[in-house]
């Protein structure tokens, strides 16, 4: 299986992104600069942690308009699996592939610890090895974590089983516990909390091992 | 031209950045301050001398990158 991970300026955790693939799939994936105008050939494409940009205007935005998000976009709508993990997240919600925005936490702290989810959606290709409601255990780390949408948007994601995590214990208020959503044609996943942080005991959890090991055999 | 852009969280969006400046206010002593709401402004200079052609292209400009209509509002001022 081939897979990419698109590195920004500023990205921190694509290093951590790339190991974990390789872990799971054998084979070190493609690191594809922002720079560039399309994407090697690719069965999923990973959107990493950090702080592209510096977080300038809002954070992910001006990544969403970067040159190979154009190959990015084109690419998921027409059906290439695509995972946002934190900075990643906001990339997908600002570049419009997944609904919503990440606003500033609650208590505008940085939170950076291990936390609780629950499994809302256990049928998708990102989570098909996990139980749904089963409780997993991921690293959060970052500022703009706070999942808002409107009402309507949020019964549309309840309603259409396209919650993929939720907060045990809400860690920045994010509207409805909402830790992960999924995209409407079920291949976009976008998640605050970061799997490839817990991809071993020595880094305090193996639930990351899991995640990418279900995807790589829902994609094959 | 040059334009300004007002760019304000949609009222409802909870603003934590605004709550913590009412209460430091409110901890000066300005007592009676309320709603307070942090937003940005943009400025940047446009070759257009055309008003409804500068206010379009900002418009544009609005709706592509510098506001996300999830959660913000924004105004538009220009001047020649």
């Amino acid at each position: 299986m081939k897979s990419s991970v698109i590195v920004f300026p500023a990205s921190n955790c694509d290093r951590d992104a790339a190991v974990a693939l390789k872990q799971s799939t054998g084979k070190a994936p493609s690191m594809v600069w922002h720079g560039d105008a399309t994407l090697p050939e690719t069965d999923l494409i990973l959107l990493p942690g950090g702080f592209s940009y510096g977080d300038y205007l809002r954070s992910g935005a001006m990544a969403a308009r970067s040159p190979v998000m154009r190959d990015v976009i084109e690419k998921a709508k027409a059906g290439t699996p695509v995972i946002g993990i934190c900075n990643g997240f906001q990339i997908l919600c600002e570049a419009g592939l997944l609904p919503g925005a990440l606003m500033r936490n609650a208590a505008l702290n940085f939170v950076c610890r291990s936390v609780s989810l629950q499994v809302g959606n256990s049928q998708s290709i990102f989570t098909s090895l996990f139980e749904k409601d089963q409780t997993v255990e991921f690293p959060v780390a970052h500022h703009d974590g706070n999942y808002e949408a409107d009402e309507a948007t949020l019964d549309q994601l309840e309603q259409s089983d396209r919650i993929a995590f939720r907060y045990v214990d809400n860690p920045n208020g994010s509207a409805r516990d909402i830790a992960g959503i999924l995209g409407e044609n079920g291949k976009i996943l976008g998640m605050m909390p970061h799997p490839e942080r817990a991809i071993s005991p020595l880094l305090g959890g193996v639930d990351g091992v899991t995640f990418f090991k279900g995807i790589i055999e829902a994609v094959g | 031209m040059k334009a300004k852009i007002h760019i304000t969280l949609k009222s409802g969006v909870l603003d934590p950045q605004g709550k913590a400046i009412e209460g430091a206010l409110i901890g000066l002593g300005f007592e009676g301050t309320s709603d307070v709401r942090q937003g940005k402004v943009i400025e940047l200079e446009i070759a257009e001398s055309d008003e409804a052609a500068a206010r379009a292209k900002v418009e544009e400009m609005c709706k592509k990158l510098l506001a996300n209509p999830v959660m913000e509002n924004y105004t538009i001022e220009l001047a020649s």
